[in-house]
């Protein structure tokens, strides 16, 4: 973790390191009231947090608690499906929109808050297709653009050292650990507003891992994070707060580091020191 | 809750988002109105076969019309010599196409070594699956009729239309397979199960659902099939049923019913349709919906079981 005496140049692009004394800096997005619902189960109850701008927020807790499906209320990818609703909003800043409002396109939901998902899932087609495709959809022809950005975009997930060489190769040459920062690559090329992390590297070794970590640390003066993890220890490093969730209801949330240290509840305390979960 | 200043509104960019999304979202409309249009024209010419048929078909429907013999007088005809020649036929096609459609699926997948012989081999199965069902019935002429001496019986309708959908048996039944995660296979070998215990564990019961549903399509193709069967020899005007199968005295059962002449369902409507008296049209169509009805219900089968088999599985 980040020490809290550790001093970084500040600017309004990257905030500064957090500090006890530090304020919560504004809000990115908020859920208010959310609850969804499967058809007839109930996924969520009522659940209010805010997303702090420029920050890693990770979303804990056992199996089932309904954190991945908190996350993806947020790019509306549960509106693929039927049988599925939402109630409550959750509310975009600084536009102040409801992103589950009716009259909000999903579509530019997910053009805004872009989505990496839990196992690699690059399009088989060339590694430079793949970054470039989120481009594509939003029709970008220009050959010069689309080259840019997804170097910058490749570069920005720390891959572009690794892939310079073979842009044209299929993307499922490459090792787990890359095809998923190629998907992240994926999210980035389009800036988005929001990264929503989805158990990012559960299917990658510990090295892998650990490139992933490091990555999501950078993103965070680019992008505002929201990650779904089943690992505490990953709450811990990359993040900056956690939400705790059990049944689907939020049971606690606040700074990473006073969340692990003295939780308020018995329950997380539980679910923290391995107790239970 | 905010402590810093607002960023500056970006509304001019998600303007162009967002009319570029309304742009591309065109695209969206127009082919969801294209393919409503496609399967409409589908659906639709269909369902008007179908009416059309009820509509002729339907009054023709009592007792009588299923337990009468053919008759010249079109208002007595009958198709009980046609719907019991099906139902034996497709026995004989079940017995004999399920076997060894499904033992043949499972050592192609599972048994046979990986080289070119057998790369040849599977690419014949999938291309017999296309060959016209009229070259089977002249094989089937020249093998069964002739070599075998069983002439123009049950059994050799039945083992044609089985040689019909052996492929479609085998296609299917490795697809099942197929779709099973290498995991589980692994799991099982991992425990030190033989090739046979985790066919018989595992590959079987979970692919089950699949291989029914190749099996039933197969059968539900069998039914409808008239070219090879008037090919070894389908006669037209059946006014007897096969001996029964069951004997009073011992040993009680009887195979004679397999070397009796018959008749089928698709063969009895083709009778009908080339009669130049119209009354006997009508004996057609309702033997048309007869057949259409068995179809759908052997597809209302296979989808049932697809459904149940596939609900306890889940992988």
């Amino acid at each position: 973790m980040v020490s809290t005496t550790s001093v970084r140049p500040v600017s309004a692009a990257v905030p500064a390191p957090r500090a006890e004394t530090e304020p919560d800096p504004a809000p990115k997005a908020a859920a208010r009231g959310l609850s969804f619902y499967y058809g007839e189960v109930q996924a969520l109850k009522n659940i209010d947090l805010v997303v702090h701008e420029h920050r890693v927020t990770a979303l804990i807790g056992p199996s089932g608690c309904g954190k991945s499906t908190f996350l993806r209320c947020f790019n509306r990818m549960h509106d693929l499906y039927p049988g599925n609703r939402y109630e409550g909003e959750i509310r975009l800043y600084p536009d102040d929109m409801n992103l589950l409002d009716a009259s909000v396109d999903p579509i530019e939901v997910r053009m805004r808050l872009a989505m990496v998902f839990q196992k690699p899932n690059p399009f088989p087609k060339s590694i430079f297709e793949n970054v470039a495709y989120g481009l594509r959809v939003r029709g970008e022809r220009s050959r010069r653009t689309l080259a840019d950005k997804v170097e910058q975009a490749l570069r920005a997930a720390a891959l572009w050292d690794e892939v310079k060489d073979r842009l044209e190769e299929p993307a499922f040459n490459l090792s787990g650990g890359q095809q998923q920062r190629l998907c992240i690559a994926r999210a980035l090329a389009t800036d988005p507003e929001m990264l929503l992390f989805d158990e990012p590297t559960s299917a990658l070794d510990p090295i892998a891992t650990a490139s992933i970590e490091e990555l999501i640390t950078e993103l965070k003066s680019r992008v505002t994070i929201l990650i779904v993890t089943h690992n505490m220890q990953q709450a811990a490093r990359v993040s900056d707060y956690t939400a705790y969730m059990y049944l689907g209801e939020l049971i606690e949330f606040g700074r990473t580091d006073e969340l692990f240290i003295k939780p308020k509840h018995k329950q997380t305390e539980d679910y923290i020191t391995g107790r239970f979960g | 809750m905010r402590t810093d200043a607002p960023q500056p509104p970006r509304s001019a960019e998600l303007a162009a988002m967002r009319e570029l999304i309304r742009r591309h979202k065109r695209a969206d409309i127009v082919f969801g109105l294209v393919g409503l249009v496609c399967m409409m024209v589908g659906v639709v010419t269909l369902l008007v076969l179908f009416v059309d048929l009820m509509i002729d078909g339907l009054p023709r429907f009592s007792r009588d019309f299923f337990m009468n013999f053919p008759s010249r007088h079109a208002e007595r005809a009958g198709i009980l010599s046609a719907w019991v020649g099906t139902c034996l036929v497709m026995l004989v096609t079940m017995v004999a196409a399920v076997p060894l459609g499904v033992a043949a699926g499972i050592y192609l997948e599972e048994y046979a070594p990986k080289n070119w012989v057998t790369d040849l081999i599977e690419i014949n199965v999938t291309n017999l699956a296309g060959v016209p069902s009229i070259v089977y019935g002249l094989l089937a002429l020249g093998l069964f009729v002739y070599i075998f001496g069983l002439g123009q019986s049950i059994a050799t309708a039945g083992l044609t239309l089985a040689l019909l959908i052996l492929p479609v048996i085998i296609v299917t039944t490795r697809e099942a397979i197929r779709a099973i995660p290498v995991a589980i296979r692994e799991a099982a070998y991992g425990v030190g199960a033989t090739r046979w215990q985790v066919v018989a564990d595992h590959v079987l019961p979970y692919s089950i659902g699949g291989i029914m549903t190749g099996v039933i399509i197969g059968l539900a193709r069998a039914i409808g099939e008239t070219a090879p069967l008037i090919t070894v020899g389908a006669l037209t005007f059946i006014a007897f049923l096969p001996p029964s199968p069951l004997r009073s005295e011992a040993p009680y059962v009887s195979f004679e019913w397999l070397l009796s002449p018959f008749t089928v369902l698709p063969i009895q409507m083709f009778n009908w349709v080339s009669r130049p008296d119209e009354k006997f049209l009508l004996n057609a169509a309702a033997t048309g919906i007869v057949i259409i009805v068995a179809t759908l219900a052997m597809n209302a089968l296979a989808i049932w079981l697809r459904y149940r088999l596939r609900k306890r599985i889940k992988w």
